[in-house]
């Protein structure tokens, strides 16, 4: 390196970076650090993923049980879509949605309202947000009710296990999680109140919102590609998981007189969890790392904010990919993790 | 007697390869990117991805352009032959990677000249092909006339990983607009997002909005502004360390500009041996030894004139007459009122 005249350092990650970006999650502009935009970036890649990740799942699990329904209909239109969607390279659809959006969507002025207050424009989708007032304390109320709820089923196991007597778990949680926010709002002083996006002309044709929130097209289009292509092959995890729990434990289950619904939480969904669970855990860190990809559509990921823009500024290739590398391996090595971690809890425990 | 003349011949000609051999290492010895180009038999150039007039293929793989003709005029010089160019396409993020690890021995590919790229990650500047400047390109219809007009919250589509985003951040900055960036890895990406109405406005150097402006789907429609708000020398790139192959490209570039204000064209480049100014019989090889300093034989430049043209040529082929600027503006002769103005040969 040192024949080329290549020097080598991290020393510019403290530097003025001198670039914006578009879409921020902290608060960031040309100004801050090199180091400030790598976050600006890494918490994008976050964003998209845990979005993607938990759209990509709601969707698998339901086409995945579609696929074992006793209804043709059903069962043939899953069958299509994973078939679709699998089968094509993920960056073109990835275009396809964009650049479909960008066709499809209105521009700002032309944008019918929904529900009055959400705006979905080419420019972004612009949505009412939230001005607090001591949202500490909504945070602490809301860390509170997890704690007593955490309680509450623990008591709930010592009871069973004792007295046989089962408690409403799931309702008593779901009334602490209204109730104690609740109560934040008229003892501890939180406030909120809703700002909704205003239209704003910025030329004789060119209009975009004010106010609210705004999610860019590239995040949206981004984040649906991503769930779209990742929940064909969650659905194929899900059907092989369902299937791969014999008859005979679903007759044994229903023969003791459980109900259908008791059936699947109790027996068949514990044991196909355990075989749903790897492949899944494969499908997230794809995604994760599909996640790159937004460098194509201009949505400023890792890849595209750090390993994009600060590398061609500074011209440092070999710090800025081996720092990259580095924080993908550490993103995919913490998702396996967990998932080895919820892995192990509902493996069989062979006492 | 017989074996007598054949020993002699031998001698001779074992002489004549000694010479022969001793002359062309003099520069080949001292650049080692001369030597593998000679091996190799082609001269390896990195363009960009398609930019009309700059370097841009055609859909049988013929690459044509101002930054292209550099390439082939160096090719012309060292190998006699300007079609013997390999060339490799690359985007913005990649171009310097390609270059400082070998992958390329130019960097042809409309890149701003900065201290920084300069100084700091391994390039040498050789030179300018091309003074541009940024500038702003809007829609017709919007009413925006000047810079001046643009308000808080214009979005503006831009190339990622350019001196166009920098300078685009110091010009909002300055006029106190909060702005949205929207950049793009590829230049295709950005104006189709332009187009679809993502962005009010697509920025970047004044020759690329001129030559991207014909791909965008009513061109008639859009506008370039009249402010320029940067300086963007472009020219050719090539490795640091390796001083001899700087200079033959450098001197390359300079052929073509000096050729054009001595009136030496690809046509009478050879009728121009016999010329009474010692400047343009020097500038085809009929006088001197210019050559030999760069590792050459003596018709290396009338080669470039000869097979590429000059820069007034170039221009007028690449730039001029494909209706991208028709006005040269800076990038004419220093002579006729441009900047173009390059340190003599001799």
């Amino acid at each position: 390196m040192e024949n080329r005249g290549i020097t080598f350092g991290y020393g510019f990650l403290t530097q003025e970076s001198s670039f914006d970006v578009q879409f921020s999650l902290i608060e960031y502009d040309g100004s801050h650090s090199y180091f400030r935009a790598y976050l600006v970036g890494l918490l994008n890649t976050i964003l998209v993923s845990v979005i993607g990740i938990i759209f990509a799942t709601i969707i698998g699990v339901i086409v995945g049980i579609a696929r074992l329904s006793n209804n043709y209909l059903i069962e043939r239109t899953a069958a299509i879509y994973v078939e679709f969607f699998r089968n094509i390279p993920l960056l073109l659809q990835i275009f396809f949605w964009y650049f479909a959006a960008l066709r499809a969507l209105p521009l700002p002025e032309k944008a019918e309202p929904m529900f009055g207050v959400f705006f979905l424009t080419i420019k972004g989708f612009f949505i009412p947000a939230f001005v607090w007032n001591n949202l500490d304390i909504f945070i602490y109320s809301i860390i509170a009710a997890i704690i007593a709820i955490l309680f509450v089923r623990l008591y709930a196991k010592k009871k069973q296990e004792n007295q046989g007597i089962q408690t409403p778990v799931l309702s008593i949680s779901i009334g602490l999680l209204i109730i104690l926010p609740l109560l934040s709002f008229f003892l501890g002083g939180v406030d909120a109140s809703v700002e909704i996006p205003v239209i704003e002309q910025l030329s004789k044709t060119s209009f975009t919102f004010k106010g609210g929130l705004k999610l860019p097209p590239e995040l949206i289009s981004l984040a649906l590609a991503l769930s779209l292509y990742t929940a064909t092959f969650i659905a194929e995890c899900v059907r092989a998981g369902v299937q791969g729990v014999s008859k005979g434990q679903k007759e044994a289950a229903a023969s003791i007189g459980l109900t259908p619904n008791q059936v699947l939480k109790l027996v068949v969904m514990p044991q196909a969890l355990r075989i749903i669970i790897p492949p899944t855990t494969n499908q997230y860190l794809n995604l994760t790392k599909n996640s790159s990809l937004a460098a194509a559509i201009a949505y400023p990921d890792l890849v595209l904010v750090f390993a994009g823009t600060a590398l061609m500024q500074t011209g440092r290739a070999i710090e800025i990919v081996s720092i990259t590398m580095l924080t993908y391996l550490t993103l995919s090595i913490t998702i396996s993790i967990f998932m080895n971690w919820y892995n192990k809890k509902i493996a069989i425990k062979e006492k | 007697m017989f074996k007598l003349v054949k020993r002699l011949t031998s001698v001779v000609a074992m002489f004549a390869v000694l010479f022969t051999f001793t002359t062309e290492t003099m520069a080949a010895k001292k650049s080692k990117t001369l030597k593998n180009t000679q091996k190799k038999g082609f001269v390896r150039c990195g363009v960009s991805q398609g930019l009309p007039g700059f370097s841009n293929a055609d859909a049988a793989g013929n690459w044509t352009g101002v930054d292209v003709d550099v390439c082939r005029a160096v090719a012309a010089a060292v190998l006699g032959d300007a079609s013997k160019v390999k060339f490799t396409p690359l985007s913005a993020k990649e171009r310097f990677t390609a270059l400082t690890s070998n992958e390329i021995d130019i960097l042809s590919r409309n890149t701003t000249w900065t201290l920084s790229r300069d100084a700091d990650i391994g390039l040498t500047f050789v030179g300018v092909n091309f003074y541009d400047g940024q500038g702003f390109m809007v829609r017709k219809n919007s009413g925006i006339s000047s810079v001046n007009d643009f308000k808080a919250g214009v979005s503006a589509c831009t190339n990622l990983g350019t001196t166009t985003e920098l300078n685009m951040r110091d010009f909002f900055n300055s006029k106190g607009i909060k702005y949205e960036p929207v950049t793009f890895e590829k230049a295709d990406e950005v104006v189709a997002a332009y187009d679809a109405g993502r962005c009010d406005t697509y920025t970047t150097d004044k020759s690329g909005l001129a030559a991207q402006r014909i791909k965008l789907s009513n061109p008639d429609d859009h506008m370039v502004l009249p402010e320029t708000i940067s300086k963007e020398p472009l020219g050719p790139v090539v490795r640091q360390g390796d001083s001899v192959w700087e200079d033959i490209v450098r001197w390359s570039l300079n052929t073509m500009i000096e050729a054009e204000e001595y009136g030496v064209t690809s046509a009478n480049a050879d009728s121009m041996k016999t010329s009474d100014n010692p400047a343009v019989k020097r500038l085809v090889g009929a006088e001197g030894e210019l050559g030999a300093a760069l590792g050459l034989d003596n018709e290396w430049s009338l080669r470039i004139i000869k097979q590429v043209g000059n820069y007034g040529e170039s221009y007028k082929r690449n730039i001029a007459d494909t209706g991208i600027l028709p006005d040269r503006g800076p990038n004419e002769l220093w002579t006729k009122g441009g900047i173009l103005y390059v340190p003599p040969a001799r």
